[in-house]
């Protein structure tokens, strides 16, 4: 038998499939008391959509191993930032194309507003240059923005700062 | 005479679709279970709070977001491009999450506020506080309840809301209930982009062509006279703020009147001078009484749940 620790960290997230939840940072804890296993979740963003597929996921990936008495819990506090993706999770993003973050923004003290483009320091993910251009702040998951490399001229995906 | 097949011909399944792609359901995977958003969180209320007064403060706090969440969506497919379409999506999605947490904080910590449904119902306490309220007990200010317009009002409205929201989120962080502690630092970080969004377009409409500084400026003034009622203090609101679980509008008040004169001079818009829309005999929308555009809202949003009052999503 697989320990539980072992097989929840190797659920994977259901929109970003090349990271494992613990890769992306979202398991923060399993706990196994006799027979029973407690798994503690973070969403990424509020209104993150993937979160009934990740419990779903992890409570069959952990009867399949042979735990039938399984609890998921969510965990609102510390928020995910993005600095919770581990340097595995960060290299396979890459492998598969997107774009990783950069340090999250700090959010002590007052909150600056911004009337200028986000501006990021990123590689295109497929050429490595340098050249790239924000096309959307907004992607198709709530934690990604477009690109374009004006290199390669590929458009990509980049995770956001959070 | 009748095509209905016979079920005892039909092939055994588990799913009614597995004969459009083979019993793979992967794409039924989001918002066909329910998942309680405070699964394993401590709902405790803390010592000295008046658990009808919370739950009665999360409606307001939810209901903004439920209710802007909403006319967001509406732009679903009808914005001016799809980048637009994508980022007011997002926008509304955040909301939406937000409004979820706090529904649930709602109805954790005084159950008798949610609506009570038929035996056996399997209506999460969530969404009976979403669909099954009439107009009279949503607590949202009246701001996110009026029509979109075009594109300038939203972003108009846009801006008066995440600065508003982003400032009271900022100090509900401090409250002595962990929930709404925790919603509010993750709601932060969500209301930060929500606000610079809204600031960006604000300064390009205003700053591009004469056709959109005129729509822009015209957005802000059908705006204006929802933005007092936002920093008018209701009884529960007070009430929150000396338990030390929520926070006083009227302190925000200078706050936001910076930020938006910030973004007022960059895009060379004069503050308007607009009069308060009324309430009725003093009531506005933290009271339940609201413009008759929210009664179409309400309709609209809430008619398919309130049809199969036992269905399960």
């Amino acid at each position: 038998m697989v320990a539980a620790r072992e097989a929840a960290a190797s659920v994977t997230d259901p929109e970003m499939p090349m990271l494992t939840l613990e890769d992306l940072g979202v398991l923060r804890d399993v706990e196994v008391d006799d027979e029973r296993v407690v798994v503690t979740i973070t969403p990424t963003y509020s209104g993150c959509p993937a979160m009934a597929t990740m419990r779903d996921d992890l409570v069959h990936r952990l009867r399949d191993e042979g735990f039938d008495d399984v609890e998921v819990r969510v965990s609102l506090h510390p928020a995910w930032s993005s600095d919770w993706i581990t340097p595995r999770g960060r290299a396979a993003l890459v492998e598969h194309g997107l774009s990783a973050p950069g340090p999250a923004p700090s959010h002590d003290g007052p909150v600056v507003l911004s009337l200028q483009p986000t501006r990021r320091t990123l590689a295109c993910p497929r050429c490595g240059s340098s050249e790239v251009d924000l096309t959307s702040e907004f992607g198709p998951t709530a934690c990604k923005a477009l690109y374009r490399c004006a290199a390669c001229l590929e458009p990509f995906e980049h995770v956001k700062e959070i | 005479m009748s095509h209905t097949p016979d079920p005892s011909h039909l092939p055994d399944h588990d799913s009614v679709y597995d004969g459009l792609l083979g019993g793979d359901d992967s794409q039924w995977a989001f918002g066909t279970d329910f998942e309680d958003p405070l699964a394993g969180v401590d709902t405790t209320v803390p010592d000295g709070v008046d658990t009808h007064e919370l739950a009665t403060y999360c409606l307001m706090l939810a209901d903004d977001a439920l209710v802007m969440s909403h006319r967001l969506s509406q732009w679903c497919s009808n914005a001016p491009d799809l980048e637009e379409d994508i980022a007011l999506a997002n926008i509304a999605l955040d909301l939406l999450g937000q409004a979820r947490l706090l529904l649930a904080r709602a109805a954790a910590a005084d159950p008798s506020v949610v609506p009570a449904l038929p035996a056996g119902s399997p209506v999460p306490p969530e969404d009976a506080l979403a669909f099954f309220r009439g107009d009279r007990e949503f607590r949202n200010v009246r701001l996110v309840e009026t029509d979109n317009g075009d594109f300038a009002v939203t972003i108009a409205r846009l801006l008066l809301f995440s600065t508003w929201r982003l400032a009271l989120l900022q100090r509900l962080a401090a409250s002595r209930d962990h929930v709404l502690s925790a919603v509010a630092i993750k709601g932060v970080k969500e209301m930060t982009y929500h606000r610079d969004y809204a600031g960006r377009w604000f300064l390009t409409l205003a700053r591009g062509t004469e056709e959109s500084r005129r729509r822009l400026i015209a957005g802000l003034e059908a705006t204006w006279p929802l933005r007092a009622e936002l920093f008018t203090t209701h009884p529960v609101e007070l009430a929150v703020a000396g338990s030390g679980v929520g926070v006083d509008p009227s302190t925000v008040a200078d706050e936001v009147d910076v930020l938006l004169e910030q973004v007022f001079s960059m895009s060379g818009v004069d503050r308007p001078d607009i009069a308060p829309l009324a309430g009725v005999r003093g009531e506005t929308g933290r009271d339940g009484l609201h413009t008759e555009a929210f009664s179409r809202l309400l309709a609209e949003m809430q008619v398919v749940a309130r049809a199969h009052p036992m269905g399960s999503w």
